[in-house]
């Protein structure tokens, strides 16, 4: 169910990258979609009652591996934000200097290459 | 031997910030630099073929580097089998050429420290994504190879440059999106995110719906990257916009490593889908429509780096329909003809740029007569097209050859004839191109065609080593030298995930 809604989310993502006309609109819409995976990776460690992952004194280890939460997404989660926060500034400084360019975001009005 | 493959991500890595840090004021420093790094690594590329050892039908080289010493699970390893060989000598031999070219070529732009710094990050992405065997690394990997083609593409900043790189970011953008739900779904499903683990729990436990959806979006993206035909509308404003070095990279290697390579590991390697009916028709099916519609487009084309980008297109089509076969013969003529192509449409590119850097237009209509004027260009050119439509002595006539014969030989003789029809179609807009640029009468304005049109130094070096390779390539399917390179890179692909998880040693 919450990995559907997740789907959706990417979904909405690919429709404004997709359909939308304005380069605003565009970034936006990849932004949503990153933002989706990101929530699938998190959801992937998800656990129910779980703990943190940090093994404390006293604490029977067959019962911390059944309750703490799987750490591993959660890293590489943090990678891909980075990544990606990489690219959105790449193509927000993109979208600026083609402002500059042509005067306009539309894409409709963006286009000197063609065939 | 031990720890030398790391060299091949750390030394362009380490470089590159070198040069951001230091070099700005000297330029000289990181083109000298880049030129030592990319000549260590492609000599490092060529002692790796002597690893392995020999047992009596061809090499057979595995070697798994834990890094860190960490055990396997755990860590990240290191993985290099003759496929990943041949790749790294692909890609280091053309951006070692490629930078020597630009010593002389990217004199004109400012700020070249970071165009050097920019494009080693690119080749250590790519020497990465070769080497790793794990696949959220491979995903850090392609991404740090992407960003920067991303920047290179828009270096020069002006507005159709800046549109394509646009175009070629989101477009690339999607693909990684695609590719780490790809990857996220494999580790939920096995747990693991090492390749061979993985493939292990494939063999295990079989295809699962979950698996099967991971699989298509990868397949999804890495097709976007290498821009397969459904796939394809950023590439001809990608790779003609850049700067003629980087659209040399582009067109050579980097769709090469980011799409085909990668695909390929995921499909054999992974999924162990080496016999799988139906992904190999799609491979054909794909391959085959790439290769029609590609050098259809390119037929009409005025703008010499768009025609050449439309090859491009249309010459991986062949690559991934002849890997699509599923036999022997069709693997190695496969990544034969992958060895080529890098080799050959580098070259075209590298020429496109001195016809560029000499005359100011990159139209075909506004070129003409410049045989006389520019003779190492042309004749470097004249040999790339010959490779290219394949015709005789040159090296894209005998891997076509093979295509052809693998083709016929798998009871495919459809894709015999449309392998033959795309060759004589890649002839017909060769001839166009070389009629029109260097024999027909010139049409360029008569100030620029009496002024001293030569190519520099450096440049002329790189488009003749590049001739060479042409010629000499051919030699790689003599039999002692085939056995040493080519036919255990097709084995790698043709034993699957057994032979993954044997070499990783499991």
């Amino acid at each position: 169910m919450i990995y559907g809604l997740c789907l959706l989310l990417f979904l909405i993502g690919f429709y404004g990258v997709v359909v939308k006309r304005n380069l605003i609109k565009i970034i936006m819409g990849l932004i949503v979609m990153e933002y989706a995976v990101h929530l699938f990776i998190v959801l992937v460690s998800y656990q129910r009652g779980g703990i943190v992952p940090i093994l404390e004194e006293g604490q029977k280890i067959g019962e911390f591996v059944g309750l703490a939460v799987d750490p591993l997404p959660q890293v590489l989660v943090l990678t891909a934000i980075v990544i990606n926060f990489g690219i959105t500034a790449l193509v927000v400084a993109l979208a600026v200097r083609l402002y500059e360019k042509y005067g306009t975001f539309d894409v409709g009005e963006i286009r000197r290459l063609r065939g | 031997m031990s720890n030398l493959p790391v060299l091949f991500v750390i030394l362009p890595l380490g470089f590159g910030f070198l040069y951001i840090l230091l070099a700005r004021r000297r330029p000289f420093v990181s083109e000298m630099g880049s030129v030592a790094v990319t000549l260590t690594l492609f000599m490092l590329s060529l002692i790796l073929i002597g690893a392995g050892y020999f047992d009596g039908q061809q090499v057979i080289r595995s070697f798994n580097l834990n890094m860190g010493g960490w055990a396997l699970p755990m860590g990240i390893n290191i993985y290099l089998d003759s496929l990943t060989v041949l790749m790294l000598i692909i890609v280091n031999m053309i951006s070692f050429t490629v930078i020597l070219y630009s010593v002389n070529y990217m004199k004109k732009y400012s700020s070249r420290s970071y165009f050097y710094a920019l494009i080693l990050f690119m080749l250590a992405g790519m020497n990465g994504i070769l080497l790793t065997g794990d696949l959220f690394n491979l995903y850090v990997f392609l991404e740090l190879a992407s960003v920067s083609s991303y920047i290179l593409v828009s270096f020069g900043v002006e507005a159709e440059e800046l549109e394509a790189a646009f175009k070629y970011l989101v477009m690339g953008a999607i693909a990684s999106a695609l590719i780490l739900l790809g990857v996220i779904i494999i580790y939920l499903v096995s747990g693991t995110l090492n390749i061979a683990y993985a493939a292990q729990f494939i063999q295990e436990y079989g295809m699962n719906r979950a698996l099967y959806f991971a699989f298509s979006l990868l397949l999804m993206g890495f097709s976007l990257k290498a821009a397969l035909i459904p796939f394809h509308a950023w590439l001809p404003d990608a790779h003609p916009s850049a700067p003629a070095p980087i659209s040399a990279m582009l067109s050579g290697v980097v769709i090469k490593v980011l799409g085909v390579y990668a695909l390929l590991r995921v499909g054999f390697n992974l999924f162990d889908l080496g016999n799988d009916p139906y992904f190999l028709n799609l491979l054909l099916v794909v391959g085959g429509i790439s290769l029609i519609i590609g050098v259809l487009l390119a037929l009409y084309q005025w703008d010499i780096k768009r025609l050449f980008a439309y090859h491009s297109i249309s010459q991986m089509g062949y690559v991934v329909m002849a890997i699509g076969l599923g036999t022997g013969l069709g693997m190695v003529a496969g990544l034969f003809h992958l060895f080529n192509h890098a080799v050959f449409k580098s070259l075209l590119f590298l020429n496109s740029g001195a016809l560029e850097t000499a005359t100011g237009t990159r139209s075909l209509k506004k070129m003409g007569g410049l045989a006389r004027k520019m003779p190492v260009t042309a004749v470097t050119s004249m040999i790339g097209s010959l490779s290219i439509s394949g015709i005789p002595p040159f090296n894209g006539f005998w891997s076509k050859l093979m295509i052809i014969f693998a083709a016929v030989l798998a009871g495919q003789p459809f894709y015999a004839l449309l392998a033959v029809i795309g060759s004589v179609l890649t002839l017909a807009s060769f001839m166009k191109v070389q009629r029109y640029a260097f024999w027909d009468k010139c049409r360029l304005d008569k100030k620029i065609y009496e002024s001293d049109l030569t190519a520099p130094i450096f440049m002329r070096v790189s488009m003749l080593i590049l001739a060479v390779f042409c010629i000499f390539l051919s030699f790689l399917i003599l039999p002692g030298i085939y056995r040493l390179i080519l036919s255990p890179a097709s084995l790698d692909l043709l034993q699957g995930a057994a032979g993954y998880i044997g070499g990783v040693g499991l």
